[in-house]
């Protein structure tokens, strides 16, 4: 049961953004620039790294839906996503989202554990400052969202298809806007 | 030195908001309502909150400044911004806002943190579900804001007074509107 009373039947961050509007607008927006926004980075990688932090974070609902966000982009590979979340290293992933990955489970930690090695590293493997901006962003964005979720308890499904279902129509559909459909 | 190229003169957050405004916008309306919006909880509470998470998360930079901007909203109290961040529950605050703190520090460590034990606490000392769920995505925003400062290694002056110029222009003027993060312009 959530910690405060929430709307029933909204999993995730839903029941808390519908509960505060004001603060669920900002919230989307920032989710639709960095998750879907024009970049050089697509957006099965953002979802990954989102999902990646949100595992470390050990947020089943921010996880679950991330990485099966993810997944629908690589044409449904769920076996990847979770491969990424075990040991991305050891995963079938460019060596430039390996570094970025790096980036992001030292954000995951702390914003302070990011050294001057990891960005050259991720430089080396041709990262721009932008996406190097990103990364470190989406985590810091997912440090945010995993922490609100869990922080108050929110509804998390336990049936896989809910999740499969649920991303398939953010992946169409975005960000802005979701917590009302 | 930043990690990456940010506009110079810029020092902790404002520079990579100017570097990269498609995100800066909501993360500004983001701490616009979140800390200066209407609410029951006073704007000196939410900045404390902001203060406080800030500190635990060792961020420089946020802690200052929005130490600074509590400070303006409580005629200049600074000591009082210190004693919170010291030690909260022997400070001169509300039974309420202790609570509230007690919940942002668990935020910080992690969302799993947060007992049933802490929300009754916060309110049998009064608090609202609404003031229950600011308290937590005030914790939480400031640990995306800590690491987005921190993560990107922005500059942080030692320079008191230039955080006492930028808090009373945050409690004055605010997040979107105040030049601190809306372009180049701000580098004063």
């Amino acid at each position: 049961m959530a910690h405060i009373d929430l709307p029933t039947g909204l999993a995730g961050p839903r029941g808390p953004m519908t509960l505060r509007p004001e603060t669920a607008g900002p919230l989307s927006e920032l989710a639709e620039v960095l998750l879907r926004g024009p970049s050089t980075l697509t957006k099965a990688e953002r979802e990954l790294i989102g999902t990646y932090v949100s595992s470390e974070n050990d947020c089943r609902y921010c996880q679950t839906i991330h990485g099966a966000v993810a997944a629908h982009y690589l044409g449904g590979d769920e076996e990847l996503v979770r491969s990424v979340k075990r040991d991305f290293l050891r995963s079938e992933v460019s060596a430039k989202l390996k570094a970025l990955l790096t980036i992001a489970g030292k954000v995951q930690q702390s914003g302070k554990s990011v050294t001057a090695e990891d960005v050259e590293r991720a430089r080396d493997q041709g990262a721009t400052d932008l996406e190097i901006h990103d990364t470190v962003l989406i985590a810091a964005n997912f440090c945010m969202m995993n922490r609100y979720v869990d922080g108050l308890a929110a509804w998390t499904p336990d049936d896989p298809d809910f999740y499969r279902e649920r991303a398939a129509k953010l992946a169409e559909q975005g960000y802005i806007g979701s917590v009302a459909r | 030195m930043a990690h990456i190229k940010v506009p110079e003169g810029l020092p902790g957050i404002t520079g990579l908001l100017a570097f990269r405004p498609e995100t800066a916008e909501p993360m500004r309306a983001l701490s616009e309502f979140l800390l200066r919006g209407p609410n029951s909880l006073s704007s000196a509470e939410r900045e404390i909150i902001a203060t406080y998470t800030s500190s635990q998360n060792g961020c420089y930079f946020c802690q200052m400044g929005h130490g600074a901007a509590a400070a303006h909203h409580l005629g200049g109290n600074l000591e009082l911004i210190d004693q919170v961040k010291q030690d909260f529950q022997s400070a001169p605050i509300s039974n309420k806002l202790k609570a509230l703190l007690a919940i942002a520090g668990q935020v910080q460590k992690s969302g799993k943190h947060v007992t049933s034990e802490d929300i009754e606490r916060a309110r049998q000392a009064g608090a609202t579900d609404l003031e229950i769920h600011d308290t937590v995505l005030i914790a939480a925003a400031f640990c995306m804001y800590n690491r987005y400062v921190d993560g990107l290694g922005t500059s942080a002056p030692r320079d008191p007074e230039l955080y006492l110029a930028m808090g009373k222009r945050l409690a004055e003027q605010g997040y979107v509107n105040s030049g601190i993060s809306t372009s180049v312009e701000a580098a004063d």
